[in-house]
C-alpha cells in the first residue's frame, strides 16, 4: 500500500460520494425502465415536481426540514461511534412530548410556546435515547439491537396513548386534539407576509428556519467545544478516550441524548408545524432516512444540509410522479432511498480503491513529468 | 374441556406465529454467528414472500414458489454479502439499505404486475401449502387429551411448520457437529486464526450469508403461500426484527432461540385474542403492551438482568488481512 497516495479531500468528500449517488441512480433508472417507463419523463417530472413552481419548493424545503432533524440525529451518535437506529421512536416520542405541552400548557404566552416546544421535544426525545445510551455506556448492551427494540416499544406505547388516552372523547380517529392555532409555529408564508412579501401557502414553517440554526449549532457543538472533542475522540477511539482522562460512558450518553433531543424536533415541523395534532406514524419512516442523509453528508451538517435537500427533492418530486403517471407510486422513492442508502452507505468504498489507483498514477506521471 | 380446547387452539396458533420467526431467527444466526450482522432478515423476508406469491400464482405451484423465494432471498443475502464482506461496508446500513429497498420493490412491482395496490391475487388450492394430516391422527382424535393434543396441536399443519421445527435441530446439528460449523463459528469469534489455518474467511462468511438466505426464503415463503394466501406491502410487519430479537434472546443458540420464538409467537397469537378481554383481577390488558413485550423483553435480557447474552466476538467486523 506503500506506493499510493492519500486521496484529497475534494475526492473524498465530493467525487466519490457523487459516484455512488449516480450509481443509485441509475439502478434507479433500470428499475423505472423495468416496469415499462421513462426514465428521462420521470426525472423531468421530478425536477419540476421539486422546483417548478413556488408551492412545489415549499413541500421541498418542508420535507428538507425533517431531514435535516433527522439526519443531524444520526450524525452527532455517530460521531461518538454509536449507530442510532431508534431516531424514528425519538421522533415519535418527542411528538408526545410537543402535544402534551401544546395541549396541556396552553396556558402559556403564545409568544413563548415556540420555545416550550423545542424544549419538550427536546426533552422527550432525548429521554427516550437515554435508557438504550445508559444500557449501552454501562451494561454494553449493543445499541443498535436496543434502539431498534425501543422504536417498536414507542409505536406500541403511541397506539396505546393515541387510542387510549389522547383521543378526545366522541372521536373515531386515533389522533390528538386539534392544537390551538394561536400555539402552533407560523408559516413561512404568513411570517413573509408580515414583512409584506407575497408567498404561495405551503407547509413550509418556522422550523425550517430552526433547522438551519440547528446545522450552525452542531457544528459549533461538535467541532469547537470541549464536548464536542471528547465525543469525536470517543467515536474514534474509546481506549485512547480513557487514557486522555475522557470517560466514554459519559459521552456515550451524552451524544446519544444530544442525538435523540435532535430527533424530537423532527416533531416541530410535523405536529407543531403542519398536522396541528399528534398523528399515528406521523414519523413514517424520516428517522430512518436520516441514516442515508447522515452518511451521504459525511456527517457534517452542510453535507447533511444538501443531503436533505436532495431526498426533501426526491419526496416531494415522488408525489407529483406518482400524480403523473399512476404505475409509479410512492413506493418508487421508497426504491430511490434504498438503492441511495445501498450505493452511498453500504458500498461506500466500492470505487475508493480503483479511484486511489487512478489518482496515483495520475500523481505519479505528473511527478515524473515534473522531474523530467 | 372448553378451557383445555381454548389453550389447545392458543397453542396450535402459536405453532402458526412461531414458524416463520424460528426460520428467520435461525438464519440470522448462521450469518451473525459468523460475524455478519443481518438486520435484512425483515426485508428479505418480504422479498421471498413477494416472489413465492408471484410464482406461485403465475405456475400454480406452491413448490416453485418455494423455490424462487429462496432464490430471491439468496441474491439478496449475496448482495448484502458483496457489501459487507467483499466491500467491508458498514453490515448495519446495508441490512436497512435492503429492508427499505425490499419494502418499495415488492409494492412497486407488486402495482405493475397485479394492479391491486401492492397486493397479489388471491391463490388457488394447488399455488398453497396445504395442511397435512399426519398418521393416526384421525384414529387417535378421539383419545382424551394426549390424542386430541395430538390430532389438533401436532398434526394438521402445512409442511413449512414441521421444515421449521426440524430445521432447529439441524442447524443445532450443523452448527455443533460438523467441520463446517465448526469453521463457521470460528470465523465469528476469531477470523484471524481461522486464515492462519488457511480458510478463507470470506469464502465462509459468503457461505454463512447464504445459509442465512436460504432459511428466510422459507420463511417469507411461509407467509405468503402457506400461513396467507396472497402477498399483502409489507406483510412480515416487524417479523423479521421480532426473530432477530429472538435470536439474540436465545444467546445466538439454536434451541434457545426456538423457545424465544415460540414465547414472542405466543406473545402474538394470545395479543389477538386479549382484545378487549378482562382479566379477573388485572382489568384489561392493554394488547399494545403484551405486542411490546417481546421488544422489552429483549432489551432486559440485554441489560443483563435475565443471564448474559454475549454476541460472537468479531460480529460486526469485517476481516481485514495483516498485510
Amino acid at each position: 500500500m506503500s506506493d499510493t497516495i492519500q486521496l484529497p479531500r475534494w475526492i473524498d468528500v465530493g467525487v466519490l460520494p457523487l459516484m455512488n449517488l449516480v450509481l443509485a441512480f441509475l439502478i434507479s433508472g433500470l428499475v423505472v425502465m423495468a416496469i415499462g417507463e421513462d426514465p428521462t419523463e420521470v426525472v423531468r417530472i421530478m425536477l419540476y415536481g421539486a422546483f417548478g413552481y413556488e408551492e412545489a419548493v415549499g413541500y421541498t424545503l418542508y420535507y428538507t426540514t425533517n431531514f435535516v432533524f433527522t439526519g443531524l440525529a444520526f450524525a452527532v451518535a455517530f460521531h461518538a461511534g454509536l449507530f442510532n437506529i431508534g431516531v424514528e421512536g425519538q421522533a415519535y416520542i418527542g411528538g408526545l412530548g410537543v402535544t402534551l405541552a401544546a395541549l396541556y400548557l396552553n396556558w402559556i404566552p403564545a409568544p413563548l410556546m415556540p420555545v416550550v416546544s423545542i424544549l419538550a421535544a427536546a426533552l422527550f426525545g432525548a429521554a427516550w435515547a437515554y435508557i438504550p445510551a445508559y444500557l449501552q455506556a454501562r451494561r454494553g448492551s449493543h445499541v443498535v439491537i436496543t434502539t431498534i427494540m425501543f422504536n417498536f416499544i414507542a409505536s406500541s406505547l403511541m397506539v396505546y396513548l393515541l387510542v387510549n388516552v389522547l383521543r378526545p372523547q366522541g372521536s373515531m380517529t386515533p389522533e390528538s386534539a386539534a392544537i390551538d392555532e394561536n400555539l402552533t409555529l407560523p408559516y413561512i408564508h404568513d411570517m413573509a407576509g408580515w414583512f409584506g412579501f407575497d408567498m404561495t401557502s405551503s407547509p413550509l414553517n418556522f422550523s425550517f428556519v430552526y433547522a438551519i440554526a440547528c446545522c450552525v449549532l452542531v457544528w459549533l457543538f461538535i467541532w469547537h467545544t470541549r464536548w464536542g472533542y471528547a465525543i469525536r475522540t470517543v467515536g474514534a477511539n474509546a481506549a485512547a478516550a480513557t487514557f486522555a482522562g475522557i470517560e466514554p460512558g459519559r459521552y456515550i450518553i451524552l451524544a446519544m441524548m444530544i442525538s435523540g433531543g435532535l430527533g424530537g424536533f423532527m416533531a416541530l415541523n410535523e405536529v407543531m408545524g403542519v398536522q396541528h395534532r399528534l398523528l399515528i406514524d406521523f414519523t413514517a419512516g424520516y428517522g430512518f432516512v436520516g441514516i442515508a442523509v447522515a452518511l451521504m453528508g459525511r456527517n457534517h451538517p452542510f453535507g447533511i444540509f444538501l443531503s436533505a435537500l436532495l431526498f426533501g427533492m426526491l419526496y416531494q418530486g415522488g408525489a407529483e410522479l406518482s400524480f403523473e403517471i399512476p404505475t409509479i407510486t410512492n413506493d418508487m422513492v421508497v426504491v430511490i432511498q434504498g438503492l441511495v442508502i445501498l450505493c452511498t452507505g453500504a458500498l461506500e468504498h466500492m470505487f475508493r480503491p480503483r479511484v486511489t489507483r487512478i489518482y496515483t498514477a495520475w500523481r505519479l506521471r505528473q511527478r515524473a513529468q515534473e522531474a523530467a | 374441556m372448553d378451557n383445555f380446547q381454548m389453550v389447545v387452539l392458543l397453542l396450535d396458533a402459536t405453532m402458526r406465529t412461531s414458524t416463520p420467526l424460528i426460520l428467520a431467527a435461525l438464519a440470522g444466526m448462521f450469518s451473525e454467528r459468523a460475524g455478519t450482522i443481518n438486520l435484512a432478515l425483515e426485508g428479505m423476508m418480504l422479498g421471498g414472500a413477494f416472489s413465492a406469491a408471484c410464482v406461485a400464482y403465475y405456475t400454480d405451484s406452491h413448490w416453485l414458489g418455494l423455490g424462487a423465494a429462496v432464490l430471491t432471498t439468496m441474491a439478496l443475502s449475496l448482495l448484502h454479502g458483496f457489501a459487507c464482506i467483499t466491500h467491508k461496508g458498514n453490515q448495519v446500513v446495508s441490512g436497512m439499505a435492503i429492508n427499505i429497498l425490499m419494502s418499495g420493490l415488492t409494492a412497486l412491482v407488486g402495482i405493475a404486475l397485479f394492479a391491486q395496490g401492492g397486493k397479489t391475487p388471491a391463490l388457488d388450492h394447488d399455488a398453497r401449502f396445504q395442511p397435512i394430516t399426519l398418521p393416526g391422527a384421525d384414529a387417535v382424535a378421539d383419545v382424551p387429551i394426549l390424542g386430541s393434543l395430538y390430532s389438533e396441536l401436532i398434526s394438521g399443519h402445512n409442511i413449512l411448520v414441521y421444515v421449521a421445527f426440524l430445521a432447529v435441530p439441524a442447524s443445532w446439528w450443523i452448527l455443533y457437529r460438523t467441520r463446517f460449523g465448526l469453521r463457521l463459528r470460528a470465523v465469528g469469534e476469531n477470523p484471524g486464526a481461522v486464515d492462519t489455518a488457511g480458510i478463507s474467511v470470506v469464502g465462509m462468511r459468503y457461505k454463512s450469508v447464504l445459509c442465512s438466505g436460504f432459511l428466510v426464503g422459507i420463511s417469507g415463503a411461509y407467509l405468503s403461500t402457506a400461513q396467507g394466501a396472497s402477498f399483502l406491502s409489507d406483510m412480515t410487519a416487524g417479523k423479521g426484527y421480532i426473530a432477530l430479537a429472538a435470536m439474540v434472546f436465545g444467546k445466538w443458540r439454536p434451541f434457545p432461540a426456538m423457545f424465544a420464538c415460540i414465547l414472542f409467537g405466543f406473545l402474538d397469537a394470545a395479543a389477538t385474542r386479549l382484545q378487549g378481554v378482562v382479566l379477573p383481577g388485572i382489568g384489561e390488558v392493554p394488547v399494545q403492551l403484551v405486542q411490546a413485550l417481546p421488544y422489552i423483553l429483549t432489551v432486559i435480557l440485554l441489560a443483563g438482568f435475565i443471564g448474559r447474552a454475549v454476541a460472537p466476538k468479531s460480529l460486526g467486523r469485517p476481516y481485514v488481512k495483516e498485510r
